[in-house]
């Protein structure tokens, strides 16, 4: 058996027993042909999603993984933890289970993914080696002979391997341990041959002599750019996400990666967003190939404007938010919408910047504070129950004498989202102190019924 | 030709003269009006410069909150046409008060910055855009080179940009005394409403300092709060009366 599933797994089935055994012990047991071609390609496909979603050099680690290089694309997703959570959640959501590993090396990240017990882990930089020393000798991705020889001499860890000398190794094994030994610690590199999507446009260009400097490259995007913006006018494309490739002379691939919110063909701007980026590259010893590729593409239709006789036309942003997403992330820009509920922390949510109007917006009976905590932060307060305005609080340390307030208006829990919250309610007070700050307190209860809180006083916002 | 307008149309080749001098030659300053006499009246070209910077800041607590602070520039902003950019490194802005500012939540972009550096960043590719109506930031610190940039973008695009002075701890609130090549900058702290003759807080009311203005001199304003389209007024009291008439006097003379 090659492989097995989770439920038989429990049954004490391990991959590598002899089918006949295993039927003999369960004879129920539901057997599938290997299909290593169909995996091959299903794992392509998956290696196509994951371009797509998180970074543009991805290749295929057969026969049961993929390999990425997420340098400079985690701080995409919110950094590498984030990123790893997000990519198992959503293998996770098709039924997949997976493990994911942030390494410095594709040998390391490949041998802690599938001998270390963690579903998700992130090895810091410069700790590969202890990460490693324990791991067994097959997470080398060395072929089974040696992995048998290494066992007849005792050899059974990374860390016990990596301490013998090199030569009677190489004499007897050949030269394959010491490189796969030298690929898990970074100490020669590999290469990641990204897989690519199915007939991108995409223009190339290869230097007679390896070039590096910043000027240079730039040079060479703004001779790019305008070759790839002729074949998308052509399709009748426009980019949404441009990935440039930049092979070195050590076979080593570095790549940017820059996505814009809508479909865009504009030489200048692409070259602009490219450009940007273009310190994050590390030319090493040299560049000889660049390869600019419209990795996402939308239909672009040229669109009719108003006459400035009936409107005026408002000036597109776009642009400057394709800028500043490449540089703070796209998740880092967005509006607020209104969400219909009257918990004031509930009732905005983040849309993207460019996202369609919405139509609904926020009541307007009652002011509302210009700054909400993030957390209603516990005041002491006395207040004459049951319904009555705070005489005085004290906030972070300083004693406030309420005099006048607005209130109450009365908030309840949402008990069609959460069973606790059918009886919750809070009672909000607008106050102003004798210095004329003012502040948005709230009582958690009516006041009354035990139930309905804890009768303790919060403040929630600071108004202007 | 009389006396008069010929020494107005040499004051007018002096004025193009030094914006010759000063490096925007071109372009014609226009600005931003309150719509509130008293203020306008303070302010060379007669309202908040566009294509410039401005800074604000929250006086006693508010130099924390910026709760004052930045209702006053949601205002600003509010009256402004086209989108409005606001980058801030900790987000507690409540999207719902800066549309009772009159400030649409579908105008308002905000970027949520990791480090002062890169709110500078953004701050500086807003404003150099040009397409927006107001670009507001919120930082601690802004050095001299770094307004000046700040005020170079602005100049050069025409773009309202304003940086609300937010601080960590009262005791950095000094750094507001550091020179910066903003155009204006101001104070805003909340006074006491005026108490009504029923219960429940009234209008809520401003001390607004205009700490530096460039050609212009410093004042201070007690105004009421931003109404629902963004506009300050003054406090009626004020507004009517023999103080207003003197003040008008005391313009017309200087």
């Amino acid at each position: 058996m090659l492989s097995v599933d989770l439920a038989a797994r429990k049954l004490g089935l391990r991959p590598g027993i002899p089918v006949a055994k295993a039927q003999a012990l369960y004879p129920d047991l539901v057997l599938l042909d290997a299909d290593p071609d169909g995996d091959r390609l299903g794992l392509e496909k998956l290696a196509l999603w994951f371009q797509h979603r998180i970074a543009p050099i991805v290749a295929v680690d057969a026969p049961d993984g993929l390999v990425l290089d997420t340098t400079g694309a985690d701080h995409l997703h919110g950094g590498e933890l984030p990123m790893l959570k997000d990519m198992v959640h959503r293998m996770a959501g098709t039924a997949f289970r997976a493990k994911a590993v942030v390494a410095d090396t594709w040998g390391a990240a490949h041998a802690i993914a599938r001998y270390s017990r963690a579903p998700i882990a992130v090895v810091p930089s410069g700790g590969t080696a202890s990460a490693l020393a324990d791991l067994p000798v097959e997470a080398l991705r060395l072929p089974s002979t040696i992995i048998e020889g290494l066992a007849t001499l005792g050899v059974s860890r990374i860390g016990q391997l990596a301490a013998m000398p090199r030569a009677p190794l190489a004499l007897r094994f050949g030269p394959d341990v010491a490189r796969r030994l030298d690929q898990a610690f970074g100490r020669i590199g590999e290469a990641i041959v990204p897989v690519r999507p199915v007939d991108p446009v995409e223009v190339s260009r290869n230097f007679a002599e390896p070039i590096g400097a910043a000027e240079t490259i730039a040079r060479y995007i703004g001779k790019l750019v305008p070759l790839l913006c002729q074949g998308l006018d052509e399709r009748g494309q426009g980019v949404r996400r441009l990935d440039l490739l930049v092979h070195r002379v050590d076979s080593h691939t570095e790549a940017i990666r820059v996505a814009t919110a809508m479909p865009v063909r504009d030489v200048k701007r692409l070259t602009r967003l490219l450009c940007e980026k273009i310190e994050t590259i590390d030319p090493g010893f040299g560049i000889e190939r660049m390869v600019l590729i419209a990795s996402l593409a939308e239909p672009m239709d040229r669109r009719q404007t108003v006459s400035s006789l009936i409107a005026e036309e408002e000036a597109d942003v776009s642009d400057l938010i394709d800028t500043l997403a490449n540089r703070v992330g796209t998740q880092a820009l967005y509006r607020f919408a209104p969400v219909e509920s009257d918990l004031p922390e509930r009732s905005f949510c983040r849309v993207p910047a460019l996202a369609p109007e919405e139509t609904k917006d926020w009541p307007e009976h009652w002011p509302r504070p210009t700054r909400l905590l993030a957390r209603p932060e516990p005041v002491q307060a006395m207040a004459e129950l049951p319904d009555q305005p705070p005489l005085f609080f004290i906030w972070r340390g300083v004693r406030r004498k309420v005099k006048c307030a607005d209130g109450p208006e009365r908030v309840f829990g949402e008990w069609w989202k959460n069973d606790a919250e059918l009886t919750i309610a809070r009672d909000y007070f607008r106050v102003e102190d004798t210095s004329g700050e003012r502040f948005w307190l709230y009582r958690a209860g009516d006041g009354e019924h035990g139930e309905t809180g804890s009768q303790g006083w919060f403040l929630h916002g600071i108004f202007g | 030709m009389t006396a008069e307008t010929h020494k107005k149309l040499g004051l007018e080749t002096l004025r193009a003269a030094i914006s010759r001098l000063e490096g925007h030659s071109d372009r014609r300053r226009t600005v931003l009006p309150f719509g509130v006499r008293e203020i306008d009246g303070r302010l060379p070209g007669g309202g908040l410069a566009l294509g410039a910077l401005h800074e604000v800041a929250g006086g006693g607590n508010d130099a924390l909150h910026s709760a004052a602070a930045g209702q006053f520039c949601a205002g600003i902003a509010a009256r402004t046409r086209g989108k409005v950019l606001w980058i801030v490194t900790r987000q507690d802005v409540f999207a719902p008060s800066l549309k009772q500012v009159g400030l649409s939540a579908r105008r308002t972009i905000f970027v949520e910055a990791s480090s002062d550096v890169d709110v500078l960043a953004c701050f500086e590719e807003g404003l150099r855009h040009g397409g927006l109506g107001a670009v507001v930031a919120e930082v601690a610190r802004l050095s001299m080179t770094a307004s000046r940039r700040l005020q170079l973008a602005a100049e050069t695009s025409g773009s309202l940009g304003i940086a609300i002075r937010r601080w960590q701890r009262q005791t950095d609130a000094a750094d507001f005394g550091q020179p910066t090549a903003s155009v204006t900058r101001w104070r805003v702290s909340v006074l006491p409403s005026v108490p009504l003759p029923v219960p429940g807080v009234g209008r809520p009311r401003w001390l607004l300092e205009l700490i530096r203005a460039r050609a212009g001199e410093c004042a201070d304003f007690e105004v009421e709060a931003c109404d629902g389209k963004g506009r300050l007024s003054l406090p009626a009291a004020l507004a009517d009366g023999s103080d207003q008439e003197a003040a008008g006097q005391r313009r017309a003379s200087a």
